[in-house]
């Protein structure tokens, strides 16, 4: 079982004299081998939430959980792909993603099979030479991703992976993770601030709320992608579907309404 | 002066300025010597200094030829200076990694860096009397502070999100510090090492004036004593020329390791 469990969390954080609540009181569940994508306005918490399961950050009270044990720090167990990709300039392709696999202490042999395996996963053979500024950003971070991959954690955890790319790239990119996600099923906890990226790619799309930072909002996508039969077809097909179109909408309505809240508050 | 040097353009215009400057230097001091107002004890003519370091190079004085004691100090300033770089840089990139670390260390070493080298001298005698250890020590003193400061400040270059990404992919705090601070940091340290080097030699001089019994520094008292002025500038000459070298070739060092490095996107 590799869960994701966030139970009760709060983050405060120290501004100046006072203090912020990043998030209030928030409690979530990811079960296996579930796809979970997280939206909400900026400043909402979701990348401290999704920085809490990966450990490089406390929260000030309540308990994450990893297939059922307690996150106190990073491990290899739980993967994480950066907005800014996060490839070492100084190391190759291969070297970047044989880097977790050394941390592990698998052989070379085996490391530069898993290496050439997943760079073929992500479509990349034979770029192993290659230094990370001589590819493009999509290519950068299909290597990160590969990377992530490659030390097969239990949970991936992905940090508007995406975010960075231009609009083409990033559809190519979305289509590119669902087929890899059936090949190789994961637990995914995926941020992002596009409302249709997250419903194209998740399983179940949870709303955060901001000041103080809550869960909304959780959203079933899997019945409707199945009773649509999304993944058989090309992904601005799929968005053009009356059930993907209803969900879209949902989640707008909702954060809309944050929106509203919150600039409400700041006025008064 | 500023107009003349907007005047220059190309390099041979420079190098011809170098030049120039070196004659007008040379000049001054051979007329100055030759015209009696200083005494030949007091300021050797240029041809008398060259002549005697010609001779040093063939005859021993005070027990080597002057390549011989270039060679003795160099080894010295070579362990002194490894030994620098050997603890300085990890102890800096620790420092850029560990907050707590740093808050203990930084006190310390802040005031540790205004004390001169040569400061160290006493104790360099006290615990190592006139072995290699005293020099050693004291080289060690002067090149510290560069290498722990630079590879302290190019820790904290590298983007926070890479050292993240170790951390998640595995990896330990040794294997963060040599396979991602130490990489990102590179030209940070590199450049600490070109003025630890430096300095490092700088100071070996100074301890070789009191401790020890060979070595360019040596040379220099020998001279002293000996009433042979001639002899102690060209030892000084010496110690310019062989700290321009490893300034040189330290240089070049940095330029290939920057152009092998320096390819972040």
């Amino acid at each position: 079982m590799s869960d994701i469990v966030f139970e009760a969390i709060t983050k405060v954080f120290p501004r100046g004299g006072s203090s912020f609540t990043a998030l209030a009181d928030v409690s979530l569940e990811i079960p296996d081998k579930q796809f979970l994508a997280i939206v909400g306005p900026s400043g909402c918490g979701k990348t401290t939430l999704l920085r809490m399961a990966a450990g490089l950050e406390a929260p000030s009270s309540g308990i994450v959980r990893v297939g059922g044990r307690r996150v106190n720090g990073p491990g290899a167990d739980r993967a994480v792909v950066f907005q800014q990709f996060a490839l070492f300039p100084w190391k190759t392709v291969g070297e970047n993603i044989a880097f977790g696999l050394k941390c592990k202490g698998v052989p070379r042999a085996r490391r530069d099979e898993l290496t050439r395996d997943y760079l073929a996963l992500m479509g990349m053979s034979g770029t192993e030479d290659n230094y990370p500024h001589q590819l493009s950003g999509g290519m950068q971070q299909r290597v990160a991703i590969a990377r992530s991959y490659a030390i097969e954690p239990q949970v991936l955890l992905m940090d508007e992976p995406f975010g960075s790319l231009d609009a083409q790239t990033r559809m190519v990119m979305q289509e590119e993770l669902i087929r890899i996600s059936r090949v190789n099923p994961r637990t995914v906890l995926f941020i992002t601030h596009s409302v249709e990226e997250a419903v194209y790619l998740a399983d179940r799309v949870v709303v955060l709320g901001r000041s103080p930072g809550r869960v909304t909002d959780v959203v079933d996508i899997r019945p409707v992608r199945e009773a649509e039969r999304w993944d058989k077809v090309a992904s601005e097909e799929a968005m053009e579907m009356p059930g993907f179109g209803h969900l879209r909408a949902r989640i707008w309505r909702q954060l809309r309404q944050e929106m509203q809240i919150s600039s409400h508050q700041q006025a008064t | 002066m500023a107009a003349i040097l907007s005047a220059v353009r190309g390099r041979r215009e420079l190098a011809l300025l170098s030049l120039l400057g070196a004659a007008l230097f040379f000049g001054f001091w051979q007329m100055l010597a030759i015209s009696g107002l200083v005494s030949k004890f007091v300021l050797p003519s240029p041809g008398e200094v060259l002549i005697a370091a010609l001779t040093m190079m063939v005859e021993p004085f005070a027990g080597n030829t002057i390549q011989g004691h270039v060679a003795a100090s160099l080894g010295r300033w070579a362990m002194g200076f490894g030994l620098a770089a050997a603890v300085g840089v990890p102890l800096g990139l620790a420092m850029g990694y560990w907050r707590l670390l740093d808050a203990m260390v930084s006190p310390v070493f802040e005031a540790y860096r205004y004390i001169a080298p040569l400061a160290w001298v006493p104790f360099a005698a006290l615990w190592f009397g006139t072995g290699i250890g005293g020099p050693v020590m004291v080289i060690f003193t002067g090149a510290f502070a560069p290498c722990v400061l630079n590879a302290y400040r190019g820790a904290h270059l590298v983007e926070r999100h890479l050292v993240e990404a170790a951390r998640t992919l595995g990896a330990g705090s040794v294997r963060v510090m040599a396979e991602v601070l130490l990489p990102g940091a590179l030209p940070s340290v590199v450049s600490g090492l070109r003025v630890g080097a430096g300095l490092g030699w700088q100071s070996l001089i100074g301890a070789e004036l009191i401790v020890v019994s060979s070595g360019i520094g040596y040379v220099l008292v020998q001279g002293q004593s000996n009433l042979a002025p001639e002899i102690v500038i060209a030892a000084m000459a010496a110690v310019g020329l062989t700290g321009l070298l490893i300034d040189i070739a330290l240089r070049l060092a940095e330029a290939r390791i920057r152009r092998r490095w320096g390819q972040t996107p």
